[in-house]
């Protein structure tokens, strides 16, 4: 091969590449995620002193703080607090140098990226007032978007419009044909759920419809918010045409059991495939990091879902148990016959159905607050996998490319030495064609990964500050909790004490 | 003489207002073996009775039972409220988890073994105390009793430094148990229809029914009612300890490590199976004991009832009069001597009864603030090292 053949040079910039990127490599101080579960604990172990005013006198035994596999769950990267007895293979910094966002640092290269200045981010969405439009089968939901913003891209300040989840559907599906195989990671809309909806269809006005009605447009108005959060999405005409514009175009293609279903369905399978068959050779560690990162994070957040979701429904339980227990410590503080117990039982009797309602409303808030947040992100966690995959897709589409080009150029080199001109300018015209695909490739390659960098730090931004909301809302929930709880029973002690 | 029904502090302290000698009795010490509890019945006494003035036995389930058993059976005792025998010691629910725990050694990391592990074993140490301080209830309960803790059987079983080779009912007893118990249940019907002249324990008796049946339904409901909020509290502390590895600032996941060390809302649903359950379960037993009582005083009016026809009749017809008159002597002394010391029974009942609600119900509510204050504390230091990082 000629030294000089662009080949080579192609070839020579990736060991360049990997060699400039490997005489930066530094000691883990920044080191990728190590799920060995003989990693020590964090430094949380040594942080944390044993309580000196012991509130519990009548605790039994401590329990040690383990760590077994760990990843953060609510950084957007490896925490210089974690640090691995083994250190990973790939111990490289990106080839930017960038440092990884912890909870409360933005990175310059993302200040570069950001569009922060500008318009302020000022848009809020509401889903609301679910109505039932039709009826048996044929029915639907239509929920009112309403739109309240300053930012000059729309026509109004606030303005509203009826869509029904179908509707919703169709926005996400045409998002996501536009924007994911370029890496940007479009949030996903809420699942469909045939049985919830027959329900609803059917006409059955009872709280599990209700309720599944409720999930839904909290659902939508969170899928909304996300969407339009999306700096680039905000502006996207079908966007703005969903939320402005009266009459949407109804999207067909988005019922579960139609040909356009089926065709994802098989599309899906076969992505998997080929996932499986792509052998990439990441040049980034970065990208490795990241998405090793992102697996580990799936896995917590799958824990904690079911974690979530088991304490709703005991917690509904504990309600109905409760209110049960009441009614019966009254009819007991009814049949005993000394008064002072049995006013205090009955007294018991009223706390325990306070406390029921408690309980209930702990659950809603357990519920809406965190498990359906916590669901939400294992969607979108699917999504940015999704990225990735792309990425990988486009590279593979480059080497294609390129493998092409290479037994072009071969055939080529062998049609030198035969006597058949036309044949050697059409090889050459072809040549010609495929090097400019391949430098395609590359710039498609070079774009998404660029791509994927600022939309990973963007979604690590937003994943944290929403974590970090919702646990300030969920643990003011549960402060409010307590407050009740110790009014109600420092109400009733003193009628337990007046027992004679 | 009232007596704490479930008293917290093992060694409940027995003392005897009246000119009695003292006779004090608790279990010091127990043992968990493969299928057996042994207690350790250690006995103090000035009674005159006794070889020592202090000493210990070793004891076993059964033979509480064979005693209580024997304090029922003993037509002596048909005027008193026998206390309830202790249940038996159900290791077996804990057992089994820690044997599919052994099993399951391997497919978990060692952490979460070690951890599994101490759970398991303070569940197991935490039956364990429940069952040692309800078989020490009932020794104590005995020893206050004017009259039982004079019993002789009572005396050998603290004594007796051997096995008693009480065996447990066989199946024929069982079978005859279970008849008795059966004749009893329709014997009773009958009785309770007898209206009692008595104001007293006519009353009683309606009291007693109704109440036996509420404290029934809620105990069974205190019980659901607890165990839902076990299962809420192991989510939780499931869910803080996954929360607990909050990053980069290691004071908020020492918070919610806190959270998960503390571990106060299944603190929460034990003090409220102690204080509540457990209160509730007891005086079932022993409102089912108090009904006996009055069940045995209905009985022993109806004997004297019917001997007195029997009199009458014999009388009319003049044969086997003298007969007639001191089978009814014996029902009219047995039955007056049951109602007098019914009676006592019955108040001392009632005072016990609301001194233990007392007791168990303020120390419920004070647990619960507790609690709610410790987790309150515990809550705002998060929210505020969480807001303050902003």
């Amino acid at each position: 091969m000629k030294s000089d053949s662009p080949l080579f040079l192609v070839a020579q910039d990736l060991t360049l590449f990997c060699i400039c990127v490997n005489v930066q490599s530094q000691p883990a101080s920044l080191a990728a995620e190590d799920i060995s579960t003989n990693s020590n604990g964090p430094k949380q172990d040594s942080l944390f002193d044993d309580d000196p005013e012991d509130l519990f006198a009548e605790a039994t035994e401590e329990v040690s703080l383990d760590s077994p596999e760990r990843d953060v769950l609510l950084s957007d990267g490896p925490s210089p607090a974690i640090t691995p007895i083994t250190p990973p293979t790939s111990v490289i910094t990106p080839r930017i140098g960038h440092t990884h966002d912890d909870m409360f640092t933005h990175s310059s290269f993302d200040e570069i990226e950001e569009e922060e200045g500008g318009d302020s981010f000022d848009i809020h969405i509401s889903v609301s007032d679910p109505e039932k439009v039709g009826d048996g089968m044929n029915a639907y939901m239509a929920y009112k978007v309403t739109t309240k913003t300053s930012i000059s891209l729309f026509k109004r300040n606030e303005f509203a419009v009826k869509r029904r989840f179908s509707d919703f559907l169709g926005l996400h599906s045409k998002l996501a044909s536009k924007y994911l195989h370029i890496g940007y990671i479009v949030p996903p809309a809420p699942e469909k759920s045939i049985v919830g909806m027959t329900k609803v269809k059917v006409g059955k006005e009872d709280q599990s419809s209700n309720e599944f009605v409720e999930k839904r447009r909290s659902a939508l108005e969170r899928y909304l918010m996300r969407t339009v959060k999306h700096p680039i999405l905000l502006k996207d005409p079908d966007v703005l045409q969903f939320l402005e514009s009266s009459e949407l175009p109804r999207a067909v293609s988005t019922q579960a059991l139609s040909s356009a279903g089926l065709l994802r369905m098989v599309n899906k399978a076969a992505d998997a495939v080929n996932k499986m068959t792509i052998k990439m050779n990441e040049s980034d560690a970065w990208f490795e990091e990241k998405q090793q990162h992102f697996e580990n994070l799936d896995v917590q957040l799958r824990k904690l879902h079911t974690s979530v979701e088991s304490l709703v429904c005991h917690r509904k339980e504990l309600s109905v148990n409760t209110a049960q227990f009441a009614k019966s410590a009254a009819m007991l503080g009814n049949s005993e016959d000394h008064t002072a117990l049995s006013r205090a039982l009955s007294q018991l009797a009223e706390v325990e159905e306070k406390i029921d309602q408690l309980h209930q409303d702990q659950a809603n808030a357990d519920f809406y607050l965190f498990s359906e947040l916590l669901g939400d992100y294992v969607r979108l966690l699917t999504a940015v996998k999704g990225v990735f995959d792309h990425r990988m897709k486009t590279w593979q589409k480059w080497q294609d490319s390129q493998m092409l080009l290479q037994k072009k150029r071969e055939a080529e080199a062998k049609l030198q030495f035969t006597n058949k001109p036309d044949k050697l300018q059409q090889a050459k015209d072809e040549i010609k064609e495929l090097e400019g695909k391949v430098q395609q490739g590359e710039r498609d390659f070079e774009q998404i990964s660029k791509t994927i960098r600022k939309e990973v730090s963007r979604f690590e931004k937003e994943r944290v500050k929403d974590f970090k909301t919702i646990i300030i809302k969920y643990l003011e929930s549960l402060v409010q909790t307590q407050q009740q709880l110790i009014k109600y029973w420092e109400a009733f002690l003193p009628e337990a004490k007046a027992i004679s | 003489m009232f007596f704490n029904a479930v008293s917290q502090d093992p060694r409940a302290v027995n003392v005897d207002l009246q000119t009695d000698a003292m006779l004090q009795v608790d279990i010091s010490d127990a043992l968990s073996e493969r299928d057996k509890v042994k207690f350790t019945v250690h006995t103090k006494s000035t009674l005159p009775n006794f070889k020592q003035n202090e000493f210990s036995v070793v004891r076993q389930h059964e033979e509480f039972i064979w005693l209580h058993d024997s304090f029922v059976e003993n037509e002596e005792y048909a005027g008193y409220i026998i206390p309830p025998a202790p249940p038996r010691p159900d290791f077996d629910a804990s057992r089994e988890k820690l044997q599919k725990l052994g099993e399951g050694e391997g497919s978990m990391t060692k952490e979460e073994f070690t951890k599994m592990k101490q759970e398991l074993e303070a569940e197991y140490l935490a039956i364990f105390k429940k069952t040692v301080a309800m078989h020490e209830v009932f020794l104590c309960r005995v020893a206050a009793h004017p009259v039982l803790r004079k019993d002789l059987n009572f005396h050998v079983f603290l004594e007796y430094n051997q096995d008693l080779s009480v065996r447990g009912k066989n199946k024929k007893e069982k079978l005859e148990d279970f008849f008795k118990n059966v004749v009893k249940s329709a014997d009773g019907v009958l009785v309770a229809g007898v209206k009692d002249v008595d104001d007293f324990f006519e009353h009683e008796k309606t009291f007693l029914l109704e109440y036996h049946n509420r404290v029934k339904d809620a105990s069974a409901k205190s019980d659901r009612m607890i165990r839902s909020h076990k299962n809420a509290a192991d989510d939780i502390n499931r869910i803080f300890a996954l929360l607990s590895y909050y990053p980069s600032n290691s004071n908020v996941g020492t918070m919610f490590g806190g959270f998960f060390k503390q571990k106060i809302e299944a603190r929460i649903a034990a003090d409220e199976d102690l204080k509540l359950a457990d209160l509730l379960k007891y005086y079932l037993r022993e409102s089912q004991a108090a009904k006996d009582l009055l069940y045995r005083r209905s009985r022993a009016l109806v004997d004297y009832e019917n001997a007195n026809k029997a009199l009458d009749k014999a009388r009319a017809k003049n044969r086997d009069v003298l007969q007639a008159e001191t089978s009814q002597q014996l029902c009219c002394h047995k039955f007056e001597k049951i109602s007098e010391s019914a009676k006592q029974e019955l108040i001392d009942f009632k005072t016990r009864r609301v001194a233990a609600f007392r007791k168990n119900l303020v120390e419920l509510a004070e647990l619960e603030l507790k609690h709610a204050k410790g987790n309150l504390q515990l809550l705002q230091g998060c929210l505020g090292i969480l807001k303050g990082n902003t």
